[in-house]
C-alpha cells in the first residue's frame, strides 16, 4: 500500500488535532487527536453516543468545532470548507436519497451539484453502479429499492465525483449479514481500484477486523489506536466465559480463589487470563461451585474494548440506552422542558 | 426483498473494461454555481412530473371557489354585479390562488427534503447555499407556473375571451407571484423541521391572505380594518392587476367595471398596475434574501 498522495509527499488524508464538540453542557468529543494516511481503511469504533457520528460530521465540515483542529485531504476544514467538500465523498448513517428520482438520476443530480464534466458523468456513473451492483436497475425509481440497495446505492453515489476521502456511517447498520458482507467486498474492491483514503465508523466488531488501523471511542474519547492484531496481541489474555448457577456467587469465588476480576457479560461470567487453555484444567478442579459450560476464545476485538472501556460493547451501549430512558423519565415527569 | 447481486471476490478485477474512470471536482464558479441552480430546477420538475396527484388536488380547492362559490352565490351576488357573472369576477383571484397552493407546496419540499434527509445531499455539496434556494423558488416559480396554465385555460368557462395578450400578462403576473410566494414559502420551510408544522402554518397564512385579497370582492368601500388590511396584504397587489387585465377584455358597461374593479387605492391614489407587479417583485426578491441568509446561517 503506498503512503504518498499524488504529489508524492506523504501528508495525512486527515490530520485531527485536539478536536472538541460541546453541545451546551454535553461534551460530545473531548479532545481526540489522530491521523489518516492516504489509501488507509480506518475506522472509528464505539458505541451509539461514544462521539463519532459527531466526529465524523466535523470532518465533513458539516458541524463546526467548538476548538481544535482538522484537516481534509490536506485542507483544513473550517477555513477551506468547499476545498475538503471537494475531496470528500459521504454515506451517511440515515439515506439521503431522492425516493422520487430514479438511480441514475440520483447519480446525475449528485454529478451536476459536484460540477462533474458532463462527458465523464455516464461513463463514471456505470462504472459506480456496476461496482454495487446495479447497473442493470438504473433506471427504477429509488422508493423502489430495499434498504440494502439504497445503501449500496449511496456508497456509488458517494463515489460519483472520485473523492480521495470517502467517509461511511455507520454504512452496514440495519442490513442483513448477506448485504453487509457484500457491502464490505465493495469497499475492498474499491480500496484496491482506485486511490482512496477510507473512513468509517461502525459498533460491529467483526467489521473493524476489516480495517488497517481502527480507533476505539468510548464517551467522547479515544482510548486506543492500532491495527487490529496489535490491539488484539495487547490484550495479552485469552478470554475465558463459563455458564453458572449463581453468577454473583461465581464471581465473588472467582475473585476469592484466583484473584481473578470477572464480570456478567452477555448473560455469562467473563473473565480473561494468560493461557486460558491450561487455566481450564485448574478451574475445574479447584473451584468450589458447579460450572456448567465453558468456553475459552483468544482476544477478540469485543476484548480490546473490554479492556480499554471495561464493558463489552454491547453492554456499553445498553448502559447508554438505559442512560438515555432515564434522562427521559426525568424528562417527562419533571414537566415542562 | 434479497438481491441476486453476486458479491464480487475481493482480488479478482472485476469483468470488462477495468479503466477507472476519474472525475475531477472543479473549483466553484459562476458556471458551476449555474449548474447547480439548473439541476435543483430540474429536480423540482421532474418531481411535479411524477406526482400527478399533486397536480390533481392543489386545483380542487381554487375549482371549487370558482364553480361552486362562483355558481352557488350567483343568485345572492346579482344586485351587485352589473350582469357580470360572479365567476367571471372572481377569475383572477383564482388565478392567483391557484399558483398560491402550488408554491407553497413546492417551498414545502425544503421540509420534506429535511425529513426524508435529501436536503443533507444538497446541503454538503460544494455550492453555495444561495444556488439550492435559487434553484428551488425557480423551480416553484415554473411548477406553479404550469398550474397556473391549466386555470388559464378555463377562461372560456368563465366568459373571459381567449386574448394573446390578455393570456400573455396574467402568464407573467402568475410567473412574478408564484416565484414571490415559492422565496416566501422557502423563506418559512428554512426554520421549520416537520412536514405537519409546516402545512399548519401554511392553512394560517395562505387561507387569510387569500380572503383579505379581494380576491371574492371588490376592494373599495371596504370597512376601515379590512381596507388596511387589504392594502397590507401582498396578494392584493397581485390580484388587482390581473383583474384589470381580466377587465380590460371584457365588454362590460362603465358603471359594472367601476363597481367590480375599482382599483386598489394608497390613500386616495390609484395605484398603477407597473407599481403593483414591482412590489411582488421587490417583496419575493426580499423574501429571497430572507431564504438564502437564514439557509446559511444552519449548519
Amino acid at each position: 500500500m503506498s503512503l504518498t498522495d499524488a504529489n508524492g509527499a506523504s501528508a495525512p488524508a486527515i490530520a485531527v488535532r485536539d478536536l472538541v464538540k460541546t453541545f451546551g453542557e454535553v461534551r460530545a468529543v473531548r479532545g481526540v487527536n489522530f491521523e489518516v494516511a492516504v489509501g488507509e481503511v480506518f475506522g472509528f469504533l464505539g458505541p451509539n453516543g461514544a462521539g463519532k457520528t459527531t466526529t465524523i460530521n466535523m470532518l465533513c465540515t458539516l458541524a463546526k468545532p467548538t476548538s481544535g483542529a482538522a484537516s481534509v485531504a490536506g485542507h483544513d476544514v473550517v477555513s477551506e470548507r468547499d476545498d475538503v467538500r471537494r475531496n470528500i465523498g459521504l454515506v451517511f448513517q440515515d439515506p439521503t436519497l431522492d425516493g422520487y428520482l430514479t438511480a441514475a438520476q440520483n447519480l446525475k443530480l449528485h454529478a451536476e451539484l459536484y460540477g462533474v464534466q458532463s462527458d465523464l458523468v455516464q461513463p463514471r456513473m456505470q462504472q459506480v453502479m456496476e461496482m454495487v451492483g446495479l447497473w442493470d436497475r438504473k433506471d427504477s425509481v429509488v422508493s423502489t429499492f430495499s434498504g440494502g440497495m439504497r445503501r449500496r446505492l449511496e456508497i456509488a453515489r458517494g463515489l460519483m465525483h472520485s473523492p480521495r476521502v470517502l467517509f461511511l456511517d455507520e454504512p452496514t447498520i440495519g442490513l442483513d449479514p448477506q448485504t453487509r458482507r457484500s457491502i464490505w467486498d465493495y469497499i475492498r474492491e474499491l480500496k484496491e481500484r482506485e486511490e482512496i483514503t477510507i473512513f468509517m465508523t461502525t459498533h460491529y466488531m467483526d467489521e473493524a477486523e476489516w480495517c488497517d488501523r481502527i480507533a476505539i471511542m468510548d464517551h467522547g474519547e479515544i482510548v486506543a489506536l492500532d491495527s487490529p492484531e496489535a490491539l488484539k496481541g495487547g490484550v495479552g489474555k485469552d478470554r475465558v466465559t463459563i455458564q453458572t448457577d449463581d453468577d454473583e456467587a461465581a464471581i465473588a469465588a472467582l475473585a476469592r480463589q484466583f484473584g481473578i476480576e470477572a464480570k456478567v457479560s452477555e448473560g455469562a461470567v467473563a473473565f480473561g487470563v494468560p493461557a486460558g487453555e491450561e487455566f481450564v484444567p485448574r478451574l475445574f478442579a479447584e473451584f468450589e461451585l458447579p460450572i456448567r459450560s465453558v468456553s475459552v476464545s483468544r482476544p477478540t476485538l469485543d476484548d480490546v474494548f473490554m479492556s480499554y472501556t471495561g464493558s463489552t460493547i454491547r453492554d456499553a451501549e445498553e448502559d447508554q440506552s438505559k442512560h438515555r430512558n432515564r434522562v427521559m423519565m426525568q424528562m417527562m415527569s419533571g414537566g415542562r422542558r | 426483498m434479497s438481491t441476486t447481486v453476486e458479491p464480487a471476490t475481493p482480488g479478482t478485477t472485476p469483468p470488462a473494461h477495468r479503466e477507472v474512470v476519474r472525475v475531477s471536482v472543479p473549483k466553484r464558479s459562476l458556471g458551476s454555481e449555474l449548474r447547480a441552480i439548473k439541476i435543483v430546477w430540474r429536480r423540482e420538475l421532474i418531481r411535479f412530473r411524477a406526482d400527478r396527484i399533486r397536480i390533481a388536488t392543489s386545483l380542487v380547492q381554487p375549482l371549487l371557489f370558482l364553480f361552486v362559490l362562483g355558481s352557488g352565490l350567483q343568485g345572492l351576488a346579482r344586485a351587485g354585479t352589473h350582469g357580470v357573472a360572479l365567476k367571471t369576477f372572481i377569475y383572477p383571484g383564482i388565478l392567483c390562488i391557484a399558483v398560491m397552493f402550488t408554491a407553497m407546496f413546492s417551498a414545502a419540499s425544503i421540509v420534506w427534503d429535511r425529513e426524508f434527509g435529501f436536503l443533507r445531499e444538497m446541503m454538503v455539496a460544494p455550492i453555495r447555499r444561495s444556488s439550492i434556494v435559487i434553484g428551488k423558488c425557480l423551480g416553484g416559480a415554473t411548477v406553479a407556473g404550469f398550474q397556473g396554465v391549466i386555470v388559464i385555460c378555463l377562461a372560456g368557462l368563465v366568459h373571459v375571451p381567449y386574448a394573446p395578450l390578455l393570456l400573455l400578462g396574467i402568464f407573467g403576473l402568475q410567473l412574478l407571484l408564484a416565484f414571490s410566494i415559492t422565496a416566501f414559502g422557502v423563506m418559512i420551510a428554512v426554520r421549520i423541521k416537520q412536514m405537519q408544522s409546516f402545512m399548519g402554518v401554511m392553512q394560517m397564512i395562505v387561507m387569510p391572505m387569500f380572503f383579505i385579497s379581494g380576491a371574492l370582492f371588490p376592494v373599495s368601500g371596504l370597512p376601515g380594518w379590512l381596507a388596511v388590511l387589504n392594502r397590507l396584504d401582498p396578494l392584493t397587489y397581485a390580484v388587482d392587476p390581473m383583474r384589470r387585465l381580466v377587465f380590460d377584455h371584457l365588454t362590460i358597461s362603465p358603471l359594472a367595471r367601476r363597481a367590480l374593479d375599482p382599483g386598489v387605492t394608497w390613500w386616495g391614489w390609484h395605484v398603477p398596475g407597473l407599481l403593483e407587479a414591482g412590489v411582488i417583485a421587490a417583496l419575493g426578491l426580499v423574501m429571497l434574501s430572507i431564504a438564502i441568509w437564514e439557509f446559511s446561517a444552519t449548519e
